[in-house]
């Protein structure tokens, strides 16, 4: 499994999304988000996105006030990692316009449901961003 | 419960709303939470689909983002599954997928909602099932849908496919046996073109070949004509993953391989797809020296980017690099020192692992002075990483890279100065350990230690009390080493070392002991048997001394100690300093510390009278007392002066069984004699107080040795045994000696060393363990004792989990191409077994049909061999076989079984699989 987890979180280190490709239990959730915040949110423009957390890597990036942090193993990609990250915000740029954290707040739902579209197995399956995007918008007709 | 109302669904609050509550919620935020699950507690329940999915879509907002349980909702979310609603089946898929794992008891109660969604024609819902599936799968689950997830993996929409492909990965880890069905078609995906399934397909075998790269050898040649012809970065990225875990296993495939990676890092303008060829060849193709150099040219341009991220990327494939190619490190030497500077904490560290593996035994000391002066500079993070990894490289293998040890126990002391060192255990560790395993080091660490200890600013330093602990030892356990001990006496009973802690406070009180024991000798037993009780024999040079009370020790330092005049009117103030200090130490709360400082006082008492009579004139009745207090002093002297030495932990086995001894007799018999003596803990063995013969010495741990003055009914009766038996112990307390009659495990390194070593050790002892020294040094590299297995530790061979193997198995029975296949359904107890039966039969019969065609003459020949293996396991099998008796009277073929016990056969001995050279293809030969 590449990818362990997707956290977005805010300046304030509280999460916006959350999405685990491993079982956790509320409590270990909880401590691994306040371990992963506190690490990462304190670190510096001028300070390499990649983190050792615990047996694997935190990839992060932050844009205007949401972080995205994606902890991957040890041998993951973390260059790709960051493209990834890049292409899902692209992603949801294409989709709300404009991205904001209120958009991925007010539609969690969808915004799982995009990760979903890219990942799946903690391993990238979808990179197309119209592929990404066609079932949501399929879907958003319909309703 | 009440039935639906309208007024219920049509004022329910929304997600939206709940939200929009929240983000008013400035500070009442966990009631407003609490108000709103009571709310969905009883929304949930209602009947209405749409207030229920309402409800539940809430739920998981709260459960996602501020960790409520959610598991109570469970059921509710498989209700709402059922809906024929595409929007509430969306909800409750992802409900079920954030919040349903292996023991979410409704998990049984699912399987056939999936196996609905999975054939349903519409194309989402059969997607939103495999994504469910690929998430909560557990065994049951992979088995009883691995017929569904078959179908799709030819399905014509390229959307459901893809995302087949992508769950087959955990049915697969879950029940291995669902690569016999599945596996041929998840291969013929990696001919599909299309880049979606090609990249989904990659992805499964790149996580597969992690597990176990061998089974998938075969495969070699579609994937080299996916990294050869690939336009995605994507895709060629986890190709040469595969690569990476494949060619160190088959070198003909990394021949081949290596040049298209190398054309590809030539070309390529994506950083990621150039980081990841540059760390499959450092990692996998390491031998290849044009390829390491590109890669290393690479990672020099990396390193020297603006781009942290590519910085400290560069610096990580250079640690890489660095375990087989330490060259590449020198040539980078200036970038790595230079980022031990950088403002990333991360990128700090990354160089500093570099700069340590730098280190040789030419340059530790060079390295470490640059190391610590970084370390004064920085912050206490990384000053604590620098001065760990210091301690750490030093000290590997036994100090294997320190040769002047008088150096390396000067560092240790300045370490501790550093502001922020917070690395206390471990430098005392290493002192108290130097100083039982080199002898020429003991003068320098007293030294060190007289000076951390006389310093009364360090007692005020919590993180230094450890290190503290370990000086006062080291000086109490080698004063004889000491120039000055009555200083020593005041630096360890100065007024703040009430700032230490009682365990420490104790071990300061014995060296005190120690010390105090040591200048009385001096004073009265050496001096008083020459000349009477005068200044005059107190001038006695130590280093006499020490070669007389510590035997093996010789070491002559003749010159070197100037020694303060111990006199009588001295060892009068001495033992005022002792009382003086001590007594408020009686009322200490510490049982340790108190008793330490009842022993010394009782010490003291004993002694002074003797002391304050000789200086009086009262000849004659100081004689008798005197010999009496002598005899005293003598005793509890040669108790402290005999040595301490490292003891291996496998001393005890190296001692031959006696003719005669059976170890195995019960000895319960035994408990009725001595039901009263309590065994001291298993690795201390003590026996014998001390009495004149030196070879009836401890062989213990410090606390025992220390404390040997004061005999207890324990030791005596160890003591006892011991005469009676004393065949069955050990012969001696020193290491040495051991080493005589039981050669130690490293042998080899003796025997190399002996030639140059020989004549001056002879006198130290003839017997020494590997006298390690090398020849071109201007100064020899002191003996270091070291002991055979206590030093290494075994290496366990780690296997595959078993689960890894079942499944690698499977596969290799695929790739092999076998005949038949497991089918799926016998292992199955539930009772639609027999329904199930009949349909995997037949789908079963179609791939036989197929892979009929691919098998080759050599399984069959290896399923003989099976037969003979599969006698027992049929046997054990038996009780499951008759529970399955229906079903497997109906598709009842007898090769069914021995097919099963090969693959088991084969799991246990992942590598007797037949030679790859027949079946990997012959572009590679």
């Amino acid at each position: 499994m590449g990818i362990r987890f997707i956290l977005m979180v805010n300046k304030q280190g509280q999460t916006r999304l959350a999405q685990y490709y491993e079982w956790l239990t509320l409590e270990e959730r909880r401590a691994l988000e306040g371990e992963i915040v506190r690490k990462c949110l304190a670190r510096n423009e001028q300070q390499c996105s990649f983190v050792e957390h615990r047996n694997y890597k935190i990839v992060y990036r932050r844009y205007a006030s949401l972080f995205f942090l994606v902890g991957v193993d040890n041998d993951e990609n973390e260059l790709a990692i960051l493209e990834f990250i890049h292409l899902l915000v692209e992603t949801m740029d294409r989709h709300f316009g404009n991205v904001c954290e209120l958009d991925i707040m007010f539609h969690l739902e969808k915004a799982h449901f995009m990760l979903e579209e890219m990942v799946m197995n903690g391993s990238i399956v979808e990179t197309s961003k119209a592929n990404i995007l066609s079932p949501i918008q399929l879907m958003d007709k319909a309703s | 419960m009440s039935g639906p109302s309208l007024m219920d669904s049509l004022f329910q609050r929304t997600l939206e709303d709940l939200i929009k509550g929240l983000r008013q919620q400035l500070i009442g935020e966990q009631a407003f939470i609490s108000k709103a699950l009571e709310e969905i507690r009883k929304e949930i329940k209602s009947t209405d689909l749409s207030t229920k999915s309402t409800a539940l879509l809430k739920l998981c907002y709260l459960s996602n983002l501020h960790f409520h349980d959610m598991s109570f909702a469970a059921f509710h979310a498989l209700e709402v599954l059922s809906s024929p609603r595409f929007s509430h089946k969306k909800i409750a898929y992802h409900a079920i997928s954030l919040s349903f794992h292996d023991s979410t008891p409704v998990l049984l109660l699912i399987t056939n909602h999936l196996r609905k969604d999975l054939t349903s024609t519409n194309e989402f819902e059969v997607s939103l099932s495999l994504q469910c599936l690929s998430r909560i799968a557990n065994v049951d689950l992979a088995r009883d849908l691995t017929p569904e997830v078959f179908t799709l993996l030819s399905s014509n929409k390229l959307y459901v496919r893809k995302r087949a492909v992508a769950v087959v990965l955990r049915v697969f880890e879950k029940y291995p046996d669902s690569v016999r069905v599945c596996f041929k078609r998840l291969v013929e995906n990696l001919e599909n073109y299309d880049p979606q399934i090609l990249s989904a397909v990659v992805g499964v075998f790149s996580e597969l070949a992690c597990k176990d790269p061998r089974s998938y050898l075969p495969l070699a040649p579609e994937f080299y004509k996916i990294l050869v012809d690939s336009k995605s970065n994507w895709i060629s990225i986890k190709v040469l993953k595969i690569f990476a875990k494949l060619a160190p296993l088959e070198p003909r495939l990394a021949n081949r391989v290596v040049e298209p990676i190398c054309y590809l890092m030539r070309k390529t303008g994506a950083k990621s797809l150039l980081f990841e060829c540059v760390r499959t060849v450092v990692t996998s193709f390491s031998e290849y020296e044009s390829a390491v150099r590109l890669a290393v040219g690479k990672i020099r341009e990396f390193m020297v980017d603006e781009d942290p991220n590519l910085k400290y990327l560069g610096l990580h494939a250079l640690s890489i690099v660095a375990s087989k190619h330490l060259w590449v490190v020198s040539e980078n030497k200036e970038v790595v020192i230079k980022s031990l500077s950088d403002p990333d904490p991360n990128i700090k560290i990354e160089s500093l692992r570099l700069v340590m593996a730098m280190v040789s035994e030419h340059n530790v000391a060079e390295i470490s002075k640059v190391l610590v002066n970084y370390a004064l500079k920085s912050d206490p993070l990384f000053c604590n990483e620098i001065l760990g990894s210091i301690l750490s490289t030093c000290s590997r293998n036994v100090y294997e890279i320190i040769v002047d040890f008088d150096w390396y126990v000067s560092l240790l002391g300045e370490m501790s100065r550093i502001p922020h060192c917070q690395m206390g255990e471990e430098i005392e560790n290493q002192l108290v350990d130097i100083g039982l395993r080199v002898k020429d080091v003991r003068l320098e660490l007293v030294r060190v230690a007289r000076d951390l200890l006389i310093d009364p600013a360090l007692l005020g330093n919590s993180f230094l009390h450890r290190v503290l602990s370990a000086a006062a030892w080291v000086s109490g356990e080698y004063v004889e080493f000491s120039r000055n001990p009555l200083e020593l006496m005041e630096a360890l009973l100065q007024p703040r070392t009430s700032l230490l802690p009682p365990s420490i406070m104790a071990i300061y009180i014995q060296s005190a002991f120690k010390v105090l024991v040591f200048c009385l000798h001096t004073c009265f037993v050496r001096g008083g048997s020459t000349a009477g009780v005068s200044a005059s024999a107190s001038y006695e040079s130590f280093d006499d001394l020490s070669v007389e009370n510590g035997a093996g020790s010789t070491v002559a330092h003749g010159q070197t100690c100037t020694s303060a005049p111990i006199t009588n009117e001295s060892i009068v103030n001495l033992l005022k300093l002792v009382e003086l200090a001590l007594s408020p130490l009686l009322g200490s709360h510490d049982v340790e510390v108190q008793e330490r400082a009842r022993n010394l006082l009782g010490f003291v008492d004993l002694i002074k009278l003797e002391a304050l009579n000789s200086s009086g004139q009262e000849e004659n009745d100081s004689e008798q007392k005197g010999v009496e207090a002598t005899k005293i002093i003598r005793m509890v002297h040669d108790a402290f002066s005999k040595e301490l030495g490292p003891v291996s932990l496998s001393a005890q086995g190296k001692v031959p069984v006696p003719d005669g001894l059976t170890l195995n007799e019960n000895l319960g018999d035994l408990e009725t004699i001595c039901s009263d003596i309590e065994l001291p803990s298993s690795n201390t063995f003590s026996f014998g107080y001390p009495s004149e013969e030196k070879d009836v010495s401890s062989f213990s741990n410090l606390q025992i040795k220390e404390d040997s003055g004061q005999s207890n009914e324990s030791t005596s009766l160890l003591a006892e045994h011991r005469k009676r038996h004393g065949l069955y112990y050990l012969p001696s307390g020193k290491s040495e000696v051991i080493s005589n009659d039981y050669p130690p495990a490293n042998d080899p390194a003796l025997q190399g060393d002996n030639n140059d070593t020989a004549s001056d050790l002879v006198k130290l002892t003839a017997e020494s363990l590997v006298p390690k020294r090398k020849p071109n040094h201007s100064k020899p590299r002191p003996v270091v004792v070291k002991l055979d297995e206590a030093d290494e530790k075994p290496v366990a061979v780690k296997h595959p989990e078993s689960r890894d193997d079942s499944l690698s198995g499977a596969v290799l029975d695929i790739l092999f191409g076998s005949e038949d296949i497991l089918p799926t359904s016998s292992r199955s107890n539930l009772p639609s077994s027999n329904r199930k039966g009949k349909e995997k039969q037949h789908m079963i019969t179609q791939v036989e049909s197929k892979e009929n065609v691919v098998g080759d003459g050599n399984s069959s020949s290896r399923r003989r061999k099976d037969h003979s293996h599969g006698k027992e396991r049929r046997h054990r099998k038996k009780n499951a076989e008759e529970r399955n008796e229906t079903d497997r009277k109906e598709k009842e073929s007898s090769s069914n079984h021995p097919r099963r016990q090969k693959s088991r056969q084969r799991a246990e001995e992942p590598l007797k699989v037949p030679p790859q050279t027949s079946v990997i293809p012959d572009f590679l030969l």
